[in-house]
């Protein structure tokens, strides 16, 4: 497919299915838009010390991130120079002062500069030394550290980390400023969770607020009805609180507001949310307050957005410190990956929510997620049809909305999708040539 | 009364025999008042509450799970997922009269399936159980899968 027929998968309000169907325009996706736009690799705080690694991928490449022994974060591909072999392949552990290829072990240091190799007189007058190979592990050059969360760029050349966020960051803050010391942790390991659905599904359905009382009316209603019947007056349970707000009324969602930002980014939740209600952790405001003084403390606190997309393929929830990942692994195929954080300095209290939220919201065990899968699946069935092959994406679509990228809009609007799909277009088509792809 | 070791076999198996008929309602009265399902993520996971687990429900998360599955718009149950228990003879890890509190382990395969899928997974389920108001009650079941920390597809029914 060329550039043109790229941006003919769109026309106002509608996308074409084959965005979602297709493996022609996945395998487009990892070679562009994979590699153009600012992915999320990972957190600091799962590599504290030297040597420490963690392997992960963006798109279909193998990554490997590790703490070098000056203290930075490297990032580098998970390929050893010579035959391909990945040099690790556990999801953590530590390496020592360097890493060792399995198979001929070839040596390289943490930040992947090639170590040693056994018999090296074998490659003398070889040409080795100009070989691609004799580099080590090939670095990811473009890498941001952004307040613990680590971001690359693959391409070479492009968008710079600040002109691809903006003000989008301030979601990321807002997480992290809820730590009385700025920084948070992650818990544990992520829920994981296989969907047969295209990834970009699940990434719209972040910022969908028409879909929670029907898709999910089978356990937040049900919660409700046995919660009605049985509760009484008493102070609601954790979990109680967590999952009525999802029967929200419509009128709710729509005062909830949305917000977009440029280059696909956005949110929900900008006047308040389902995250609004939570009771108190006892001493966490006092903390906030010595931490912050109190007009900030106020300010980070009062702060409720719901669901933030960073474009193209990651989820944060501020008032939960949750973290998901919609990993592409084919046109039909999402691993869908739920990371929760603790908040450094702060009760206990919270992180037993986010660890109880994202059981009871995101895992392959949850009754909320069942109904979710369901609905993409379907989905990804139905679009197969030939009879109609467009998406509609047209609630409360502005003719003029694309000039705007910065808005806030009504809760219910589809205007943060249409903002993913014109980021989409634009990283996909940048490093496209006029008539090939 | 005190349980014999048959007898909290024999309660073992006929939870699983009600999960497999789909006697939801019956299953759930087996578990204590403050009965706990759990699920741990991680190999070996000890903590409960301060890290994610697939599982940790009480009764009344587990009282909606069971309305659920039965409900006009449960989408995700149209059809619904049938399942089956294969249990390894339940052992005893201890019994402890005066405390009222008998332990039990008992390794697992289970299928379930919806359409045309079908998720096998293997285990070991360990029991805490007491007697209350006469019976046999379930205060913790912890269910550890042998793949818990893999990408699964949905699990709905009770393993």
């Amino acid at each position: 497919m060329n550039r043109n027929e790229i941006m003919a998968l769109q026309r106002p309000g509608e996308v074409h299915r084959d965005v979602y169907t297709s493996q022609e325009i996945f395998d487009l996706e990892m070679k562009h838009l994979f590699r153009n736009t600012w992915m999320y690799i990972g957190h600091d705080s799962q590599i504290p010390n030297k040597g420490d690694y963690f392997a992960t991928a963006i798109g279909d490449q193998p990554l490997l991130m590790a703490r070098h022994t000056d203290g930075t974060v490297r990032l580098m591909y998970n390929r050893c120079p010579h035959k391909g072999t990945q040099v690790v392949i556990d999801t953590n552990g530590n390496t020592g002062k360097f890493f060792r290829c399995p198979y001929h072990a070839w040596s390289f240091k943490t930040d992947g500069s090639l170590l040693a190799i056994p018999l090296k007189k074998g490659y003398e007058d070889t040409g080795f030394k100009d070989s691609c190979s004799s580099k080590g592990l090939t670095p990811v050059r473009n890498v941001h550290n952004y307040r613990g969360f680590v971001f690359a760029r693959l391409a070479d050349e492009g968008i710079s980390f600040e002109d691809y966020f903006g003000d989008s960051l301030s979601s990321l803050d807002n997480m992290i400023d809820r730590s009385p010391e700025g920084r948070l942790e992650v818990v544990g390991s992520p829920l994981r969770y296989m969907h047969h659905c295209n990834w970009k599904m699940l990434v719209e359905n972040q910022t969908d607020t028409c879909h929670p009382m029907v898709a999910h009316e089978s356990s937040a209603g049900t919660v409700k009805d046995i919660w009605d019947k049985e509760a009484g007056d008493g102070p609601k349970p954790m979990a109680v609180e967590v999952i009525l707000p999802f029967m929200s009324s419509y009128e709710f969602f729509e005062g909830m507001g949305i917000r977009t930002w440029d280059n696909g980014h956005g949110h929900t939740g900008v006047h308040h949310s389902i995250h609004s209600d939570y009771s108190a952790a006892p001493g966490y405001v006092e903390q906030m307050v010595e931490a912050y003084g109190e007009e900030r403390a106020k300010q980070i606190l009062g702060e409720n957005r719901h669901n933030t997309i960073y474009f193209p393929n990651m989820m944060i929830k501020g008032p939960i410190q949750s973290l998901r990942l919609f990993r592409p692994l084919a046109a039909d195929k999402t691993l869908v990956e739920s990371w929760i954080f603790r908040l450094v300095g702060a009760p206990d209290m919270l992180l037993e929510r986010t660890a109880m939220y994202n059981r009871i919201i995101n895992a392959p065990t949850s009754i909320v997620g069942h109904d979710d899968l369901e609905m993409y699946e379907r989905a990804q069935s139905g679009l197969m049809s030939n009879a109609m092959q467009w998406v509609n994406v047209q609630r409360l679509y502005d003719e003029n909305e694309a000039d705007d990228p910065v808005a806030v809009y009504n809760g219910t609007t589809e205007a943060q999708m249409r903002n993913q799909f014109r980021a989409w277009e634009k990283f996909m088509v940048m490093t496209m040539a006029e008539d090939a792809a | 009364m005190k349980p014999t070791e048959k007898q909290l076999a024999d309660f073992i198996v006929q939870e699983a025999r009600l999960i497999d008929e789909r006697r939801f309602p019956e299953w759930l009265d087996l578990f204590s008042d403050d009965g706990v399902y759990w699920m741990p993520l991680e190999w070996n996971q000890e903590e409960e509450h301060l890290t994610t687990s697939l599982l940790y429900e009480d009764k009344l998360l587990l009282r909606t799970r069971v309305q659920r599955l039965e409900g006009e718009r449960t989408f995700s149950q149209k059809p619904k997922s049938r399942c089956q228990h294969l249990l390894q003879v339940p052992q005893i890890d201890s019994i402890d009269h005066g405390g009222n509190e008998y332990r039990t382990y008992t390794p697992f395969h289970y299928a379930e399936t919806r359409f045309d899928e079908q998720v096998i997974l293997a285990g070991w389920a360990r029991h805490t159980l007491s007697v209350i108001g006469g019976a046999l009650k379930i205060r913790k079941k912890r269910v550890d899968i042998v793949n818990c920390d893999a990408p699964h597809r949905n699990i709905q029914l009770f393993v």
